[in-house]
C-alpha cells in the first residue's frame, strides 16, 4: 500500500504506541483521584502537557486537552462566544475553514450571531485588509486557519493578528493542518487561540488540544467535573494524551529535516504529473504551501473516478477533504477559490507523509498518468 | 505501511457460501465486485461514426457532475451495436456500461421498457448514494431510441412525400 492520504490521518508511530502502553493497564488510574497510581497519571498529564506547550512556544498552564482538533475548535469559537452577554454579536471567518469551524459558525448563526465569511483569492488566501475592513464594534472572534486541510494554502497568520491584536479582537486559528509541517509558535502567529490534533502528527485518534492565551476568557462547552481547570469536564483519556505529546514532540523535533524531504517528494510528483499529463492544474501552488499537500485537477475526468483506479492499485489518495466522500457537491475550498464545478470535481488531493519514499512517489506518476489516460478514454468531455 | 498487502483485498468479498448464508444487512455501503469490474473495463466504450449511428443522445451536464454520449445502430428493429463515453463517478461510468450491455441485442420493444431498477439488479447493488446515476445510462438509452424513432418517421415522412 502506497499511503498518500496523511492530512486525513497518520499511523501512530512506534515510539508513540511505546509511550501509551503503560498507562492502559499498569498506571490506569484516574488523575483525578489521590493515591499513588493515580499520582502517576497525574504526573504523566502534567508532564505531557508541559512538552505540548513547549511544542507551539506556551506555557502549560495554557493547554486544554479535549477530544479531538474538532472539538478544540468548537471550544474556541463556542467558549468565546458564550463568554458574551446579548445578542446580535459578529464573528469573521473564511470561506475556506474545515468543517468543524464552519458548521459551528453555521450553528452560532441560527443562535443568532451574525457570521462574515471572507471570501479568498484565487490561490486560496485570505487578505488581511478584508479582516480589517469586517470588523464592526460587534465583533467578538477571528477564525481562521493556519494552513487549509486541502491546498496544504498557508493564511497570513501573522498579518491578521496584528489587525485583531489592534483591534483587541480574540482571533483563534485551526492549526491542526499545519502542527508537526511548519513551525507553529503561538507568540510568533500572535494568535490568542490554536488548536493541534494528535492523529495528524502520528499520534493517536481521539485527542485534541486548544492553546488558550493567559488573559482570554472563554466558558466551558462540556460541564462536568473540575478537570482541565474546569475549562473541559471528562475524565483525561491519559494514555491518548501521552501519545499526543510524544507524537507533538516528535514531530517538532524532526520538522526541519523531514519538511525539506517531504517537499523535495511532493515537488517531484508536481513536476512529473506536470510533464506527463496534459490539462492538470495544481491548486493553490504558487502561494505558500505547508511541504506534504498537493491538489492536482485533471481536466475532464471524476476525481473519485480517479481514486477508485488508485485505490485498486493500493494508493490512498482523496477528493477534498476525507469528510466530503459521497457527497455530490464539490469541495467548497476549491469552489471558493474560484474552480468551476467541474474543475473542482476532478480534483485529487495527495498528502504526503514520514514513510513515503521516493519510490512512493514514483510508482504514483505513473499509476495517476495510466489512470488519468484510461479515464479520458471513457470520457464524454474533452481535456 | 511496509507490510504488503495483496491489491484486491478490500474488493475481496465473502465467499459465495457467506453470501447465501448472510441476511441482507443495512445499506450497500460501496461498490461490489461486478460494479467494479463495470467500471475499470466498461463495456461498448467508444463513439460511433454519425453514418454508422442510428440514433443518438447527449444526457446529463458535466457542469452538474456527469454527462453521456450514447449511440446505437439498428437493424431489423433490434439494437445491434452499442457505444458511449461518460464522464462522471465510478458509479455512472458502471452504470453506463451495464446499460449498454442490457441494450445490445435487444429490439426496441425491448429495450424501450429497460429501467435504472434493471441495471441496478444486473449489476448486484450499488450504494444508496450512488443510485441516481445510474439514471444516466438508462435515460440515454430512451432518449436514444426516440433519436432513432424521430429519424426513421421523417425519413419516412420524406419518402412518402417523394412518392406522391
Amino acid at each position: 500500500m502506497i499511503y498518500l492520504d496523511h492530512n486525513a490521518t497518520t499511523p501512530v508511530s512506534p515510539e508513540v504506541l511505546r509511550a501509551m502502553m503503560p498507562f492502559f493497564q499498569d498506571s490506569f488510574g484516574n488523575a483525578s483521584s489521590f493515591y499513588r497510581p493515580a499520582r502517576t497519571a497525574r504526573a504523566a498529564l502534567e508532564a505531557s502537557r508541559e512538552k505540548v506547550a513547549r511544542c507551539i512556544g506556551a506555557a502549560p498552564q495554557e493547554i486544554v486537552f479535549t477530544g479531538s482538533g474538532t472539538e478544540s475548535d468548537n471550544l474556541a469559537i463556542r467558549g468565546v462566544c458564550r463568554s458574551f452577554k446579548g445578542e446580535g454579536r459578529h464573528v469573521i471567518t473564511s470561506s475556506i475553514e474545515h468543517h468543524a469551524v464552519m458548521k459551528t459558525c453555521d450553528d452560532l448563526e441560527q443562535q443568532g450571531f451574525t457570521i462574515t465569511r471572507l471570501p479568498v483569492d484565487s490561490l486560496g488566501r485570505v487578505s488581511p485588509d478584508d479582516v480589517r475592513k469586517s470588523i464592526t464594534p460587534r465583533t467578538v472572534l477571528i477564525s481562521i486557519m493556519t494552513a487549509n486541510n486541502e491546498t496544504g494554502v498557508i493564511q497570513p497568520i501573522e498579518a491578521i493578528s496584528a489587525v485583531a491584536r489592534e483591534r483587541g479582537i480574540v482571533f483563534h486559528t485551526d492549526a491542526v493542518q499545519a502542527f508537526g509541517k511548519i513551525p507553529v509558535k503561538v507568540d510568533e502567529l500572535g494568535v490568542d487561540l490554536l488548536t493541534i490534533s494528535a492523529h495528524k502528527v502520528y499520534g493517536p485518534k481521539g485527542v485534541g488540544a486548544l492553546y488558550i492565551r493567559k488573559g482570554t476568557t472563554i466558558a466551558p462547552v462540556i460541564t462536568g467535573g473540575k478537570h482541565e481547570r474546569g475549562i473541559r469536564a471528562g475524565t483525561e483519556n491519559i494514555p491518548a494524551i501521552v501519545g499526543f505529546a510524544q507524537a507533538a514532540e516528535t514531530a517538532v523535533q524532526h520538522l526541519g529535516e523531514e519538511s525539506v524531504r517531504v517537499a523535495k517528494l511532493r515537488d517531484l510528483l508536481e513536476t512529473a504529473i506536470r510533464e506527463k499529463i496534459e490539462n492538470v492544474q495544481i491548486n493553490g501552488s504558487d502561494a505558500p504551501r505547508v511541504p506534504n499537500t498537493s491538489s492536482i485537477s485533471f481536466a475532464s475526468v471524476d476525481g473519485e473516478s480517479i481514486l477508485l483506479h488508485l485505490d485498486l492499485r493500493g494508493i490512498c489518495a482523496s477528493t477534498g477533504s476525507a469528510c466530503a466522500t459521497g457527497s455530490p457537491q464539490p469541495s467548497h475550498v476549491l469552489s471558493a477559490m474560484g474552480l468551476s464545478h467541474m474543475q473542482a470535481q476532478s480534483a485529487i488531493r495527495f498528502s504526503l507523509g514520514r514513510e513515503n519514499s521516493r519510490e512512493d512517489v514514483e510508482r504514483t506518476i505513473e499509476a495517476v498518468r495510466e489512470t488519468i489516460e484510461k479515464l479520458r478514454g471513457i470520457s464524454s468531455v474533452q481535456a | 505501511m511496509n507490510e504488503k498487502k495483496p491489491d484486491t483485498e478490500l474488493y475481496d468479498d465473502p465467499s459465495d457460501e457467506d453470501q447465501e448464508t448472510q441476511p441482507a444487512q443495512g445499506p450497500v455501503l460501496f461498490y461490489n465486485d461486478l460494479v467494479v469490474d463495470h467500471f475499470m473495463n466498461p463495456r461498448n466504450v467508444g463513439e460511433m461514426p454519425a453514418d454508422e449511428a442510428s440514433g443518438y443522445a447527449l444526457v446529463g451536464d458535466p457542469s452538474c457532475g456527469d454527462e453521456m454520449k450514447l449511440w446505437i445502430r439498428v437493424a431489423s428493429d433490434r439494437i445491434v451495436d452499442i457505444r458511449f463515453k461518460s464522464f462522471g463517478c465510478p458509479g455512472a461510468i458502471a452504470t453506463s456500461s451495464m446499460a449498454t450491455t442490457l441494450a445490445l441485442g435487444k429490439t426496441l420493444e425491448e429495450a424501450a421498457v429497460l429501467t435504472d431498477d434493471d441495471v441496478i439488479e444486473a449489476l448486484g447493488g450499488i450504494p444508496e448514494d450512488k443510485k441516481h446515476c445510474s439514471l444516466l445510462g438508462i435515460n440515454a438509452l430512451q432518449k436514444a431510441i426516440n433519436d432513432y424513432q424521430l429519424k426513421k418517421m421523417m425519413q419516412h415522412t420524406e419518402e412518402t412525400d417523394d412518392l406522391s
